[in-house]
């Protein structure tokens, strides 16, 4: 606090110049507000998937409905590993503030494997959904199914292939200020699919199967 | 004698910055939260599967009201233990942010469910003497 009002005072009786490090802190925290806003972006992508589910998710078209397809133990199972993997990534955010790059690593990697983990129970889903001849085309419920699971898997996706660049820029380059804000940015998205994946299995899978 | 004066500048900026991004990090969880958010996560995300798959309340409206209750709860959980939301982050506009992005949600999910549901009701044959709810229809 002392700290900020010394700088101020300097500032003011100092050159013009000196002014400007007042004001210059704004840009190192603008990459992660400006990704907190692509994520709220992100966030009305996702409600209009979950509105268009809540507006078409009984209509079946005579095929079959979400009580006789979701398989409620592989959706715990899936849920189980997003969320290990959600605290394993806090644990690797843990050790990068302590600057300790292997753990960091150890972490990041578990994450990753936990994450692929989930993709192939959704894409073994998938493929087991289709096979029975419930694909997106079968019917409206299944179309919007589709396209709001299907999001969301596609988000993990990408959230992995980011998880992998960003172990290579640490292997390469360690802990500097730029692979810490990387790593944090990655935070914020992997800790708000985990959200996301809350309204999925709620909405979607637990409230599907209600009678 | 101006650049010089910028090279300074430059250099406390820098240390500014380190200093800065110390107390960035230090509101970035802790051991402690990140346990108690899992436990609590992994309490609110059990309850409701034993609700579902256990059959435990008898109407499935109750076991959805109660079921939605717990996501919201999580979902905050998440939003303090996992994304280290508070109303001080960023000078308050990320949780401005959030707020604004919390309305559309509403008027989005509440909206379409609203229109459809009203239009689903008025199509359906025998409806088309309600005049009540024509009038819902037709603002």
């Amino acid at each position: 606090m002392s700290d900020i009002t010394a700088n101020t005072v300097d500032a003011l009786n100092a050159d013009p110049s000196a002014r400007y490090y007042v004001r210059e802190h704004h840009p190192q925290n603008g990459t992660l507000l400006g990704f907190w806003i692509y994520l709220m972006s992100d966030c009305l992508i996702f409600a209009c998937l979950f509105a268009a589910y809540a507006v078409l998710g009984r209509n079946y078209a005579g095929g079959p409905s979400g009580a006789e397809l979701f398989d409620l133990p592989l959706v715990a199972m899936n849920t189980a590993l997003l969320l290990l993997s959600s605290i394993t990534y806090g644990f690797a955010m843990l050790e990068s503030v302590r600057k300790r790059l292997r753990p960091t690593m150890a972490w990041l990697a578990i994450t990753g494997l936990l994450g692929a983990g989930f993709l192939a129970l959704e894409l073994y889903e998938f493929s087991h959904l289709i096979h029975q001849g419930a694909g997106p085309q079968r019917s409206a419920f299944l179309t919007s199914f589709f396209a709001l699971v299907g999001t969301h898997g596609l988000h993990v996706a990408f959230g992995i292939v980011w998880l992998i660049t960003l172990m290579f820029q640490l292997k390469r380059h360690g802990l500097i200020p730029e692979n810490n804000r990387r790593l944090m940015c990655l935070s914020m998205f992997w800790h708000f699919l985990d959200v996301i994946w809350i309204g999925v299995f709620t909405f979607v899978y637990l409230m599907g199967v209600l009678p | 004698m101006s650049e010089h004066h910028m090279t300074t500048a430059h250099a406390d900026d820098h240390g500014h910055h380190d200093h800065h991004e110390h107390d960035d990090h230090a509101n970035h969880g802790s051991l402690k939260s990140y346990t108690i958010g899992f436990i609590l996560s992994v309490i609110l995300t059990a309850i409701p599967f034993w609700m579902v798959m256990g059959n435990v309340f008898e109407s499935s409206s109750t076991t959805a009201m109660v079921i939605l209750g717990f996501a919201a709860v999580q979902i905050v959980v998440h939003m303090i233990y996992f994304l280290h939301m508070n109303t001080k982050a960023e000078g308050g506009w990320s949780m401005l942010a959030l707020i604004f992005t919390i309305v559309i949600v509403v008027i989005t999910l509440a909206g379409s469910l609203w229109v459809m549901y009203h239009l689903n009701h008025n199509m359906m044959p025998g409806m088309m003497h309600d005049g009540t709810h024509s009038t819902h229809k037709m603002p």
